[in-house]
């Protein structure tokens, strides 16, 4: 028997998670890595230009008419104002996106993840391993986006480049509540009500428009939507009108990324092991 | 499969399997329990899907749980695997609890699922790496030995292609290679060859034997008594989540059937008016809707005796009992409904 | 023993109205998502009127070609919502009934025909677009954003604007062996762009040059434009506004004659 245990090639996992983590969550990125070169480097490729593609509409389009808009007293082209909401959209588009269709998929009907159950790694290896992705991601595509930007001349403020570290953060905190939310739901049906969260949240949050053009009572409603928050962090950084305020909307993410965090280690069981 | 063929597979394997294992006698007559159940329970709200089964398998051993579809044979193999949790009573694997151990065991442990899942956007050599990688082998190890298993599992040609488009036979051969890659102590194979056609099933069987002649433990489900009578050397038979019986094959068929069974047919609507007639005959009988099955020490005397009396059935077969004759007899149900 | 003339009658039945069964089939499909349907129905055009036709509309106070960016805006957002629920139908939905569940492969087996498979199909989704179409114009009406006596034309031209993306796409979809992401990769660069590039949200000629011709491919700016024409009385060359209609209808037939093939050599192949 003493032969065999020795000549496993298998690292010895930690009991110290109850057996929830093996410390390995690289191995799962590695697969994910491996997926993406052979299989779907083009789909993958093709996000970036979504976020480009509504600037390109929206910015040139749009800004033609509308011009310039003032924020908080400075006057500040069309483009440079809705780049930076679209830049938080598509971070947490694409964070919503991977916790939960993806997961939802390959948890139901790729079996990915019982699969990989199936070996010495823990459910906590397969989350941290798929959120690293997704995050991995979303810095990629804040890069390219970030460099459109500038070449549109968009970016007002050299602080732009904190952008990437906050987009990050914006994904984690949408990542880690959408994962939470997919542990809970059974059915296609029930994830088709996704969008009917989503959509409000793209059109309301300051992304197109100020908020102030609404009655106090829906600025209220609109500021406790995570992704105001957001824009609000990304629109600071790349135009450089950084405010106070800015603790508060990085606090939000903290909470929510605490919250998500902490339901989603205690439904993992659920998830994956039942 | 020839005898002559036979002896080559088994000289072959030998070959292949001495170099890495040089102590195969280790395996064979070392006497140990790899896992202990003690009245395991896995309920999922008020639904019972295993109530309260024991059983031990010994390293070495070639195990396999026989019952019908939903009898609670694949929530037993997945909490034996550390993937679902039990809901009482104790259950050791390789001396560790799956509760709380479950990486540790399951680095141990080689796993064939019922139904492949493998990874389609990997090619298949590459269904391998990952998988090694998962047990945290390093990248050297897992190239040589997917090499290793692709050749096993005779997929060498097919290294590079993408999944899909396998044959079902060879997406489960490619699933025992994957589960092969942490050189298991110990292989779980759920429904190994369901769906699987003919030649595609003997394929199989034969690698499946060329592990148990390693001395890998092999704990087998299924519901089709030829692949548990050629696989294993033990068999409980499992229904509504409960043993029925445990033993081996032949023991098995000694224990609870006769040596012949004669099968003879009279159309549906005839079927029970005629098993009135002919009820003395053989030891005992079972009336099913399609035919009646009658056990006894030589079917050729009683299917002359049923004949004799003037009840022709319309087809009859005298065969030797099986695993299906227990089953039918331990539950009064068939084992393939 | 039923005699071949009589096998033959009874097979008529399903010759005569087998589109029907099958348009009635996938009636019932939807079942499991119908509350989906009705809520989406009625929340996206309530959000998309608030969020750019009320809130964007602020930015805009002038207007765009002399009428309020809102008046501007609602056929454009009716248009946008029922074609791009056509060109969602187009690609998973058939996709899926040949390679997933093979459903279509399942009612080929009985005496139903390739084209009323497509025709069946296409009528479930004309009572689809119907419904969702109707009542975002209800919604359109209520903002005061059309007229109500020319502007129900909308409902119409945006079936046809559906039927003018879904029918290609869904030839594409029907020939498909395996899915490697197209249905991703098209909807980023062919249906997205569509929707940015056409007219939707501002004029066409907002667009770079070099970029036009997006608008002038696209079936969105073409149906976008026809329900400007219905709804506040467009301002353009009458020649254009039939070249809207004709490349809209040329669409359509092209589309569905190719569906109708791509159906029939994927269920006989």
């Amino acid at each position: 028997m003493s032969a065999t245990v020795q000549s496993s090639a298998a690292i010895a996992p930690s009991r110290r998670f109850g057996g929830m983590f093996a410390g390995n969550a690289r191995a799962v990125i590695e697969r994910g890595l491996r997926a993406t070169m052979s299989s779907n480097y083009l789909v993958v490729l093709s996000g970036f230009f979504e976020p480009v593609f509504y600037l390109l509409s929206m910015g040139v389009g749009l800004g033609g008419i509308i011009g310039s808009i003032e924020v908080d007293g400075t006057s500040i082209a069309y483009g440079a104002y809705i780049a930076p909401a679209l830049l938080a959209v598509s971070a947490m588009n694409g964070a919503i996106y991977d916790s939960t269709w993806n997961v939802f998929f390959k948890l139901n009907f790729g079996k990915l993840y019982q699969t990989m159950l199936l070996t010495s790694l823990g459910p906590l290896d397969v989350a941290i391993g798929e959120i690293t992705l997704a995050l991995l991601r979303g810095g990629v595509y804040a890069i390219g986006f970030l460099i459109v930007m500038n070449i549109m001349g968009l970016v007002l403020s050299p602080l732009a480049i904190l952008a990437i570290p906050a987009v990050i953060l914006i994904a984690a905190g949408f990542a880690s509540i959408g994962m939470a939310f997919t542990s809970y739901m059974k059915t296609f049906q029930q994830m088709d009500w996704l969008p009917m969260v989503m959509l409000p949240m793209f059109l309301f949050s300051a992304t197109f428009f100020p908020i102030t053009i609404y009655p106090p009572a829906i600025q209220i409603m609109v500021e406790c939507f995570p992704l105001w928050h957001g824009v609000e962090i990304v629109r600071m950084l790349t135009t450089g009108a950084i405010t106070p305020m800015i603790w508060v909307h990085l606090g939000y993410y903290a909470v929510m990324l605490s919250v998500g965090v902490v339901v989603v280690a205690r439904r993992l069981r659920a998830l994956f092991l039942d | 499969m020839s005898f002559s063929s036979r002896l080559r597979n088994v000289a072959m394997t030998i070959g292949f399997f001495a170099v890495e294992h040089p102590s195969l006698l280790d395996y064979v007559f070392v006497s140990e329990p790899v896992i202990r159940a003690k009245n395991i329970v896995k309920k999922y709200d008020e639904f019972v899907a295993v109530d309260g089964i024991s059983f031990e398998v010994q390293r070495g051993e070639s195990f396999g749980l026989l019952g019908p579809n939903g009898a609670g044979k694949s929530t037993t193999m997945k909490m034996i695997a550390a993937v679902s949790t039990r809901t009482s009573g104790s259950l050791e694997v390789l001396g560790m609890d799956p509760n709380t151990d479950g990486p540790a065991i399951r680095s141990q442990l080689g796993v064939v699922p019922q139904e492949d899942n493998l990874d389609q956007e990997l090619r298949v050599r590459e269904n391998l790496l990952t998988y090694g990688r998962f047990f945290g082998m390093s990248r050297a190890e897992v190239a040589t030995r997917a090499d290793e298993l692709l050749e096993f599992a005779q997929l060498t040609d097919r290294a590079n292609s993408k999944v899909e488009p396998l044959s079902g036979g060879m997406k489960r051969r490619l699933t025992i290679a994957r589960s092969l890659m942490n050189d298991p102590q110990m292989l779980l194979l759920d429904e190994p060859t369901t769906g699987l056609d003919p030649q595609a099933r003997h394929i199989l069987w034969d690698r499946l034997f060329r592990l148990k002649e390693r001395g890998t433990t092999l704990v087998l489900t299924t519901h089709y008594m030829d692949e548990a009578e050629q696989l294993s050397d033990r068999i409980v038979v499992v229904d509504k989540g409960a043993i029925m019986a445990e033993g081996s094959p032949a023991q098995l068929i000694r224990q609870y059937s006769s040596r012949e069974v004669l099968e003879v047919r009279y159309g549906s609507d005839k079927n029970a008016s005629v098993a009135k007639k002919i009820a003395d005959i053989g030891e005992r009988q079972e009336i099913l809707p399609d035919r009646i099955l009658i056990y006894s020490d030589n079917g050729e005397r009683d299917l002359a005796e049923i004949t004799k009396r003037g009840h022709h059935p319309t087809t009859s077969l005298v065969r030797r009992s099986s695993l299906e004759d227990v089953f039918l007899r331990l539950t009064g149900r068939s084992l393939v409904e | 023993m039923t005699s071949v003339a009589e096998i033959k009658a009874d097979a008529e039945n399903s010759r005569r109205w087998g589109w029907w069964y099958v348009a009635e089939l996938r009636l019932r499909e939807m079942r499991g998502y119908v509350s989906y349907v009705v809520t989406s129905s009625f929340g996206n055009p309530l959000m998309y009127l608030l969020a750019l036709g009320v809130g964007l509309a602020h930015l805009i106070p002038a207007g765009i070609d002399g009428v309020p960016f809102l008046v501007f805006v609602a056929p454009a957002l009716l248009m946008s919502t029922i074609l791009s629920i056509g060109a969602e139908e187009g690609m998973y939905p058939v996709l899926g009934g040949f390679k997933w569940h093979k459903i279509f492969f399942a009612i080929h087996a009985t005496p139903i025909t390739p084209g009323q498979i497509v025709g069946g199909f296409l009528v479930h989704l004309t009572i689809r677009f119907t419904f969702t179409a109707g009542v975002f114009f209800g919604f359109l009406v209520a903002f005061g954003a059309v007229p109500l006596a020319t502007g129900w034309l909308m409902i119409p031209i945006a079936i046809l604007g559906a039927f003018a993306i879904l029918t290609p796409l869904a030839s594409y979809s029907a020939g498909i062996d395996d899915d490697r992401g197209q249905f991703a990769l098209i909807q980023r660069f062919v249906v997205m762009p569509m929707f940015l590039f056409s007219g939707t949200f501002f004029p066409l000629s907002q667009v770079p040059d070099w970029l036009e011709w997006v608008g002038w491919v696209s079936p969105l700016w073409h149906a976008t434009q026809l329900g400007r024409t219905v709804s506040y009385g467009l301002n353009e060359p009458l020649w254009l506004t039939v070249t809207h209609g004709g490349v809209l209808a040329a669409y359509a037939i092209i589309g569905a004659y190719l569906m109708h093939r791509a159906f029939v050599k994927r269920l006989t192949r």
